[in-house]
């Protein structure tokens, strides 16, 4: 486990700002344009909202606009990676996975194609558009494909690192992130490394495990529950699949009992690779935040969240329903 | 251009390796296997220009895809006849830890295979995305690829039609098994395809027809729609064929789709077809 505060902690983990995490998408796909010549994007009609305008006039002659078709950028992607190129996929999260899951599951996670799925508007926070569009089953549906990479960043700064690590991992990958402006609390430039979970805040009575927008949700609730005197070991998993075992078992094993945190289903999550691990390792008490078994609807991203149980308040009331259980 | 007569031969061993695997595994899809075997005859044995010591990425060499893929016992064994893998293999068709797979795999390393097929319609756009990386290398070889015409009622095919012709996509020859069947009977029954050719055309490719059982326009035929690649325009051959086609009492009917013959009617289908390059062994 990569440990970036020491001691003092919560304190350091400071919000530069709000940048979305699909603008860091945007700029780390540039960045990786600029590196790597085998990189080859394409997009489902949705350049604006990918923000990779910056990578479409550097590099012309490797972006492949599909038009609204996304079981065939599917295809296309798998095709370009057998003859070597290194493609991004674009499109909405929910169109990026349930839509075409047969033709992920085929022609590239079956057959070991090295494709990235990159999946903006992920969850809730997609806010006013509704429940068709805010898919919470993405993780699920993707980390069960044999061999792939699922990793949810947290922000800005962690979805462009992200974007630019996941080219030299061969492989197929499912890069998740959102639409709203995020703080930006991760630090510029960081290295960025598929299943290593990163320390956040040590502490002894709790351990919350959050990805992905929910973790900066997990720093607010851990800053008022040591007002309350209760001490939160707070780990970002970045990385859904591979789990990083060893970073949730060290954990656990000093505070013996677990709250996850995660915008998606309670079913099939990061929750549930948790569960299933302490089950197996290390059987804990643990509490889920996560959206239970309901399909979304219309509203703003924080009143969205705050509805269906994925605010700060509601990991502070999971971390008190599982100390009691401790 | 090859021998006519030569490359028949080659087919008729082709025909009798596909009866062959399907009777031993007692399973699989011989019907439109027989059907497109003088075509894909031709192209791995005359029209391509491709390296059976087998490189996944392809490059400087003539690729082939195969969407429909339940006609793999006609895929395996014309790979393992023009040197893939040896011909001995063919013996292990869907059985337990063979790289023959029911529907062809990468995943059990089968040289000649680059993606999965089986669930339809996805074979045209992966095709279509290495004809793209060819463009990209200066790579001026071309990507062939066969669908079945049931398998056009899949949509995805026809948002890669789109695409292709929109991109300007012209290093590409598909090829569409028109043999009128599909597994619940004739397409015109199921779900009728219409007017195939104008619709193919309509959505931006030059659309050429030839008779997939007669080996001399099968070849001119691929050779004609080589010399009009790289005119600004995706390239589609509509490709009559007879499913069953080699046998008697497996043509005029689409009930061979994906029926195995018995030791009988495998030993009559036989005789219809010589034996020209020797029969690979099977034991049990």
């Amino acid at each position: 486990m990569t440990t970036i505060t020491n001691k003092s902690m919560l304190d350091n983990i400071v919000s530069t700002g709000k940048k979305s995490t699909r603008e860091g998408y945007g700029a780390g796909l540039y960045e990786l344009g600029k590196q790597n010549p085998k990189v080859v994007a394409l997009c489902a009609d949705l350049i604006g909202s990918l923000k990779i305008q910056e990578f479409i006039k550097e590099f012309p002659e490797r972006f492949f606009q599909v038009g609204v078709a996304e079981a065939n950028m599917m295809g296309i992607a798998a095709g370009l990676a057998t003859a070597g190129k290194i493609p991004y996929t674009g499109t909405f999260a929910n169109f990026s996975t349930g839509r075409v899951y047969d033709q992920i599951r085929q022609s590239i996670a079956y057959s070991h194609k090295n494709v990235k799925v990159c999946a903006s508007h992920a969850g809730l926070s997609l806010g006013e558009d509704g429940a068709t569009h805010q898919i919470l089953e993405d993780i699920g549906l993707m980390k069960m494909l044999p061999g792939f990479t699922v990793i949810n960043p947290c922000d800005y700064n962690q979805t462009k690192a992200a974007t630019i690590a996941i080219a030299e991992h061969y492989g197929p990958v499912y890069l998740r992130f959102g639409r709203p402006g995020w703080p930006v609390f991760t630090p510029e430039n960081q290295k960025f490394e598929i299943g290593k979970a990163v320390m956040l805040n040590e502490g002894t009575d709790v351990s919350i495990f959050a990805t992905g927008h929910l973790v900066w949700n997990a720093v607010e609730a851990a800053r008022e529950l040591a007002k309350q005197n209760i001490s939160c070991e707070l780990v970002n998993i970045h990385t859904i699949k591979p789990l990083d075992e060893e970073a949730v078992l060290e954990s656990v094993r000093k505070t013996k009992c677990v709250v996850t945190a995660e915008e998606h289903q309670i079913h099939g999550g990061l929750g549930d690779s948790i569960a299933q691990l302490l089950a197996r390792k290390m059987p804990s008490p643990i509490e889920y935040v996560a959206v239970n078994d309901t399909f979304g609807e219309s509203g703003t991203p924080m009143q969205l969240l705050n509805k269906y149980g994925l605010g700060a308040s509601d990991i502070v009331q999971a971390v008190h329903n599982v100390l009691k259980r401790k | 251009m090859a021998d006519i007569q030569k490359l028949q031969q080659i087919a008729s061993q082709v025909r009798r390796d596909i009866i062959r695997q399907t009777h031993y595994a007692t399973c699989g899809h011989p019907g439109a296997s027989l059907g497109c075997a003088d075509f894909l005859t031709a192209l791995y044995f005359d029209v391509m220009e491709h390296n059976p010591s087998f490189k996944m990425d392809g490059k400087e060499e003539d690729v082939f895809y195969l969407s429909n893929g339940h006609i793999s016992p006609l895929w395996y064994s014309v790979l393992a006849r023009s040197g893939y893998f040896d011909v001995s293999e063919l013996a292990t068709f869907r059985k337990l830890n063979s790289r023959l797979q029911g529907h062809p795999a990468t995943h059990e390393g089968l040289p000649g295979v680059r993606v999965a097929s089986g669930s339809l319609g996805q074979g045209l756009s992966v095709a279509i995305g290495h004809a793209l990386a060819k463009k990209l290398d200066g790579d001026d070889r071309l990507v062939y690829v066969l669908t079945g015409d049931g398998e056009l009622q899949e949509g995805q095919n026809w948002e890669a039609m789109m695409f292709a012709a929109h991109h300007k996509v012209d290093n590409i020859i598909a090829t569409v098994d028109w043999n009128g069947q599909q597994i619940d009977g004739p397409n015109d029954e199921v779900i009728s395809l219409g007017d195939l050719p104008a619709k193919w055309a309509s959505f931006g490719w030059e659309v050429i027809q030839m008779n997939g059982n007669d080996m001399q326009e099968v070849l001119n035929t691929l050779y004609k729609a080589k010399e009009m690649t790289g005119n600004g325009k995706p390239v589609v051959i509509l490709m009559k064929t007879e499913m069953g086609f080699g046998v008697d009492f497996m043509m005029g009917t689409h009930k061979w789709h994906g029926v195995a013959p018995n030791a009988e009617q495998a030993e009559i289908a036989l005789s219809q077809l010589e034996e020209t390059l020797g029969d690979y062994i099977y034991s049990e």
